[in-house]
């Protein structure tokens, strides 16, 4: 496996604040190998995956991407490369589904160019591949929370970019939405698309990611094959709260707080 | 809501058309020889009515549709890149800057237009770039916030430095011309105004109508339109200086004239959708067909002028309360 993305030394800290959030973060990721980030709130996740997106820039530290540094990377061709599912994305204006994932063509088009037919067939294909082509019309401000979702990995799609950062993508869903983006994004994986991604959700970790990083307080605690690192124990210490995982019929599950016995 | 791209070029072309055939009309509305409309064939009889349109009606004419087109389009895209559909051109301390500009020189300086003119230009610059300024040391916030709290501070001092020249106003010969370029109008525009101008805001416009679809993604966070490839601070500031360009040109000869830049991007919404690569060409040429309207209803309803600012208030919050009144009906702002 050739390495995606190589973090030398990362160390970074919000502008006008001494603390830093993650400090001294070295680390290898493959392609082909979904990964899983997972920590408590404030461990650095969300930084990590704004650092590889390239939106923020390390005090300290290089950064590669494919054997590159970023700053050798244009704009245009980052967005080609990378493509990023946001947590929450405010909008304030009522496109229509279609418009909205065909933002996903912007990389591919000069700052003066307008969308071609070829780039709406392009949107279009991604918003059937995610089962909404039947809303393409509809205004997104009209849509749930799952279906918002759906249309944010849509754009990723029609970004065409082997790379895929999701920051927390379960965050919002009802189980439904949450088992049917899972199913999706195993598929995306296992047609090579590379997914980095940010959760909360150990089970979410366990059903997608092969490898995991536990972060906590900027710095990687375990990292490893995901079936092994997401283990009764360091749940537990990782949250504070005891936390236990249980294989059930080839799967584990997850049980938490007053379920357990302290 | 149009949402298919062939029926809004349909209504974006129909649009234009209308447009050129109000400027047609236009040429013959007035008061001369008598309040209304004056009969094509005096023209060719009447040298006063054909000086009187060659000399006076057509530059005012191409400026009232200029004029809407540069607040129409820089309130579209202001709306778009700081994510509000309430801000209006001037909001970044630019019309209360242009405001100042042009009663310190009339003041201090000169009543000549010319000054006034260039003196409500510069200052217009220098209230945008002060607000920039403060927003870039502003240390809390995300920068859209920022801008917003800046433009609010720059226009409140400058809007107090007008209180304190009209205070030192001589009240009979400068206060009248402070107040009557407050208000806006296009009583006084000549060729040579409106040719000083042109250069200026036909290259903003041009930057932005060009710009029309990126426009689009800017509205996102600033995260999002960076993962999508773009620039979003540097993109932001050109686009930004583009409509300030067409603003501060358009106000200093113009005066103040409100509402335009806040109503009509809401109509072209309301017709066009949320897509910018519709909804700004739309904006610009119902901003050219509204202000074209009200001009000719300020020059010809009464003898003496109204003031061009008065009319565009006033019909601008009709307009504002009949879709306000709609919304209610289950559709949006």
């Amino acid at each position: 496996m050739a390495a995606l993305l190589e973090l030398q030394d990362i160390k970074f800290s919000y502008s006008g604040s001494r603390q830093s959030v993650l400090d001294g973060l070295t680390l290898t990721i493959q392609e082909g190998q979904p990964l899983a980030i997972l920590g408590p709130n404030g461990s650095g996740k969300t930084t990590l995956l704004h650092l590889i997106l390239g939106w923020l820039k390390p005090n300290h530290g290089s950064l590669q991407l494919n054997g590159k540094r970023f700053a050798d990377y244009s704009r245009r061709e980052l967005g080609q490369l990378l493509a990023l599912v946001p947590q929450n994305e405010p909008v304030s204006f009522e496109f229509s589904a279609l418009d909205y994932v065909l933002f996903g063509r912007a990389p591919y088009l000069a700052p003066l160019e307008q969308p071609s037919k070829a780039d709406q067939s392009i949107a279009f294909a991604a918003l059937e591949r995610v089962g909404l082509s039947a809303l393409a019309n509809r205004s997104i401000m009209a849509m749930s929370g799952g279906e918002k979702q759906m249309l944010l990995i849509a754009r990723a799609l029609a970004q065409q970019s082997q790379t895929i950062l999701l920051d927390e993508p379960t965050s919002h869903l009802d189980l439904g939405n949450k088992a049917r983006l899972t199913n999706l994004l195993r598929e995306l994986a296992a047609e090579g698309h590379n997914l980095i991604f940010t959760t909360h959700e150990p089970d979410f970790a366990l059903a997608l990611s092969e490898r995991t990083l536990m972060m906590q307080r900027g710095q990687i605690l375990f990292d490893g094959p995901t079936s092994t690192v997401i283990n009764s124990a360091v749940l537990t210490d990782l949250y504070g709260s005891p936390v236990e995982v249980v294989a059930h019929e080839g799967r584990f599950l997850i049980r938490w707080d007053h379920q357990l016995p302290c | 809501m149009i949402t298919h791209s062939r029926t809004a070029k349909v209504v974006i072309i129909s649009l234009g058309v209308l447009l050129l055939i109000l400027v047609g009309l236009s040429v013959f509305i007035g008061r001369y020889p008598q309040p209304g409309f004056m009969n094509p064939t005096l023209l060719k009889t009447d040298t006063l009515a054909y000086r009187l349109v060659i000399n006076l009606r057509l530059p005012r004419i191409f400026t009232a549709v200029l004029l809407g087109m540069a607040l129409s389009a820089a309130g579209t895209v202001l709306q778009v890149i700081f994510a509000n559909p309430l801000v209006e051109p001037g909001f970044l301390g630019v019309s209360q800057g242009a405001a100042f500009g042009a009663a310190f020189s009339i003041i201090y300086i000169s009543s000549a237009l010319w000054s006034v003119q260039l003196a409500a230009f510069i200052c217009a610059f220098l209230g945008m770039g002060f607000s920039y300024f403060v927003a870039r040391r502003v240390r809390f916030g995300g920068w859209v916030l920022r801008l917003i709290m800046a433009g609010i501070a720059v226009s409140a001092l400058f809007s107090s430095g007008v209180g304190i020249l009209k205070l030192v106003a001589d009240p009979l010969s400068q206060l009248p011309d402070i107040t009557f370029w407050m208000l806006g109008g296009l009583w006084s525009i000549t060729w040579q105004k409106l040719l000083s101008i042109l250069p200026a805001v036909l290259i903003g416009l041009s930057v932005l109508v060009l710009m029309r679809w990126r426009l689009n993604l800017l509205s996102l966070n600033d995260q999002s339109s960076f993962s999508l490839g773009l620039s979003p601070s540097r993109e932001r500031l050109l686009i930004l200086i583009a409509a300030v360009m067409v603003t501060a040109a358009v106000i200093s000869v113009a005066g103040i004239v409100s509402w335009i830049g806040l109503i009509m991007p809401q109509i072209a919404r309301r017709l066009f959708g949320a897509n910018t690569r519709y909804v700004l060409p739309g904006a610009i040429l119902v901003g050219g067909i509204f202000a074209l309207i009200c001009d000719d209803l300020a020059r010809t309803l009464f003898p003496g002028e109204l003031p061009l600012g008065i009319l565009t208030s006033f019909v601008g919050a009709l307009v504002f309360l009949f879709l306000l009144a709609r919304s209610h009906q289950g559709t949006r702002v």
